[in-house]
């Protein structure tokens, strides 16, 4: 589903990716975890294709096709979707209109007959339920007074909405509580399936305790340096990131 | 400056032929159109010299030779009517061209108290009758002729105009509309409509007054609005500015409050190629509250300039004034609010924000608040913003799938709807929402509220 190979990319001069490669297939859930500034959510914003970030190198495939050409509208409507490490409130716009005009912008471009308001609020009605999320929310501005857990339920009440082929979590689980943590996972969890890529992408073990994955992955100063499985997370969990520094270091001795 | 004497000259010529003509005025009202006139020639029209008119040259106003414009049905003024009238409303009194036209208004069945004419209808009543006396004794008493030239030249010629009453007590459910509309073809035509609004004690009622036009060549709208406020009453004004790309638009509103009394005026200005709005309130009376809100868009050459005035004469009022401008292409705008606390207005408590949205590299806003606060209890804060779209925002839409050009007309909208969404009428909410969509673009169509 997603190949990225050697990819470089640089904000306001500065390298962040420094050659990442990555290969997710369907089904499948990646975590990437890495200390601060190792490059997780520029990684991600990359993906998403915002364009404070430049590719220098490399290349994203994306079913196959050249990712790095598209506008983000475009890459949305393939279905990749961005959970926001800090979602930005838009005041005047309901979360109804937002989420209504996301979708059909997405099916319309899919081929797939747009939804009117009662079809789409029986829609919304439904994914509501499943992550516990309370109906005034839908008429309200999009994130505007919201708390940081209600941001974050919200990305992915949106997800639900817009059923991503390649879901992208950046650090959803940062600043959320145990309750509202288990509540995100159980939406990333009801989601997983055959047809469905998901990123994780965390500073801490913590939130895979929750969704399980199936590959860890660390990036490291703009590189991934080291892949397994969920027992790699643990090793982080347990040793920090220090001890990466001291194992690259020596592997640049014997290199 | 001898230009702006000869600009002025001409319209000796047209008084005389208006006092000929117009054998219906009350002989006070012909001394007071006299003194107007005065007043004009003296002052002239403003320059850019002139601190309130730094950055609005009228200059193209005052070198036009401009004449009254002809008579004509046409279907023009159907069409405008069409598609500018609001539905709901408890009466519509419309004017094409400067003048009453009875067979597209509609005041039959109008609500118990409330009152509605032709301001020369009303004068031509035997002296006497009510609406006769209302405009004697408000009738310029509110926009004083000495301060503004254009309001000097309205009230030297104003031909016709609205004159709405209220009665004490009497509550509206739904505002009255009143439409001035311009249709006619000719060549430098000029129109100066004059409103009158006044309210009894503990009543309560809406206006909307709408200048729209559809014409050919260039045209000038002097507009005049007072509005006398009862104690202990509220009224809700809303002015909507909808002229033609190529006419010239100059226009104040003038509100005087009685004690306790509420006043919520609007403005919303997209039309003409310059617009300039004089809306002022005097808080006269204890424990009066004001809000102005109001909304500017303009784009291409457009020039939009607001100048507003509240003026705190008594003390527990208060005020709360929010503007927002849209600024595309080459065009400008100017916000200027003042806020004038006198040393007996005590307690005063004023709030006031102006927000600027910049959507082009070469469109301009000169924004300033001008605050004179000469009591010492008092709250006055201001805050201005010039700004563009947040690019984080636009990012964030697309992200999920909304185009780029969708995405900025969202944000614009969301921008321009904190302003409408005061307006308490739905269906004038509704209108404006809609004009303000066609306006951004005419391929992105919705029915839906955002």
């Amino acid at each position: 589903m997603l190949k990225i190979k050697n990819l470089h990319a640089r904000a306001a001069g500065k390298e962040i990716l420094k050659g990442v490669d990555l290969e997710v297939n369907k089904g499948e859930v990646h975590a990437i975890m890495g200390p601060n500034g190792s490059g997780k959510s520029t990684l991600a914003q990359v993906l998403a294709g915002h364009a404070v970030y430049e590719v220098t190198e490399g290349e994203i495939l994306y079913k196959g096709k050249d990712l790095i050409s598209l506008a983000p509208e475009d890459r949305a409507r393939e279905g990749i979707f961005l959970a926001f490490q800090y979602p930005m409130e838009i005041p005047g716009v309901s979360n109804m209109y937002f989420l209504r005009a996301a979708l059909n912008n997405i099916r319309k471009h899919q081929g797939v007959p747009e939804l009117d308001a009662m079809d789409f609020l029986s829609l919304v009605r439904e994914k509501m339920k499943v992550l516990d999320i309370d109906e005034a929310l839908m008429s309200r501005a999009v994130n505007e007074g919201f708390s940081g857990g209600e941001k974050k339920r919200n990305e992915i009440f949106q997800m639900a909405v817009l059923e991503p082929a390649l879901a992208i979590m950046d650090e959803t689980d940062s600043g959320l509580d145990i309750d509202a943590l288990r509540v995100v996972a159980n939406g990333v969890n009801a989601l997983r399936s055959g047809d469905r890529a998901i990123i994780v992408v965390t500073h801490y073990q913590r939130l895979l305790n929750y969704i399980v994955p199936d590959f860890v992955h660390v990036l490291y100063n703009g590189r991934m340096v080291k892949s397994g499985d969920k027992e790699l997370a643990l090793e982080l969990e347990k040793k920090g990131y220090g001890w990466l520094d001291e194992e690259l270091q020596e592997n640049r001795l014997y290199a | 400056m001898p230009e702006v004497k000869e600009a002025t000259d001409s319209y000796f010529a047209d008084f005389m032929r208006l006092e000929r003509e117009a054998n219906h005025f009350p002989a006070w009202l012909g001394e007071l159109r006299k003194k107007a006139l005065e007043e004009f020639a003296e002052a002239g029209f403003p320059t850019t010299r002139h601190e309130a008119w730094r950055f609005t040259n009228v200059s193209r106003i005052a070198e036009t030779r401009w004449c009254a414009p002809e008579t004509s049905a046409n279907g023009a003024a159907a069409s405008l009517l069409d598609r500018h009238a609001i539905p709901g409303v408890a009466a519509r009194i419309v004017f094409v061209d400067g003048l009453f036209a009875p067979e597209l208004s509609a005041l039959e069945n109008l609500p118990e108290g409330l009152q509605v004419v032709a301001l020369r209808r009303a004068q031509q009543q035997p002296s006497g009758d009510l609406p006769g006396r209302w405009i004697e004794s408000h009738l310029a008493r509110h926009a004083a002729i000495g301060e503004n030239a254009f309001v000097a030249l309205n009230t030297a010629f104003f031909q016709d105009g609205a004159l709405i009453h209220l009665a004490p007590g009497t509550d509206l459910k739904n505002p009255v509309h009143v439409l001035y509309l311009r249709a006619s073809n000719g060549a430098h035509t000029a129109t100066h409509p004059r409103t009158l609004v006044v309210t009894g004690h503990q009543s309560r009622g809406g206006i909307i007054e709408s200048y729209v036009g559809q014409t050919d060549e260039a045209c000038f709208t002097n507009a005049v609005t007072e509005i006398a406020v009862g104690e202990d009453s509220s009224v809700e004004h809303l002015k909507l500015q909808d002229e033609a790309e190529n006419a010239f638009h100059v226009g104040t509103v003038q509100a005087v409050q009685a004690r306790s009394s509420r006043f919520l005026s609007h403005s919303v200005s997209w039309g003409a190629a310059l617009a300039r709005h004089d809306i002022n309130a005097v808080l006269a009376g204890e424990g009066a509250e004001c809000t102005l809100n109001g909304l500017f868009q303009v784009t291409g050459q457009q020039h939009v300039d607001h100048h507003t005035c509240l003026d705190h004469a008594q003390p527990h009022c208060s005020s709360r004034e929010y503007y927002r401008g849209v600024l595309d292409g080459r065009s400008t705008g100017v916000f200027n609010g003042a806020i004038l606390v006198r040393k007996d207005a005590q307690k005063t408590d004023a709030i006031q924000s102006n927000k600027n949205l910049l959507l082009s590299e070469d469109a301009v806003i000169n924004t300033k608040p001008e605050l004179q606060i000469l009591a010492d209890d008092v709250r006055c804060t201001h805050g201005a913003t010039v700004g563009q779209l947040d690019s984080e925002a636009l990012f964030y839409l697309r992200a999920r799938g909304i185009g780029l050009e969708a995405a900025r007309h969202l944000l614009i909208r969301a921008f321009a709807n904190e302003v409408i969404g005061r307006i308490s009428f739905a269906p004038a909410r509704q209108r404006l929402a809609e004009r303000l969509l066609g306006r951004l673009s005419k391929g992105w169509t919705s029915e839906d509220s955002l």
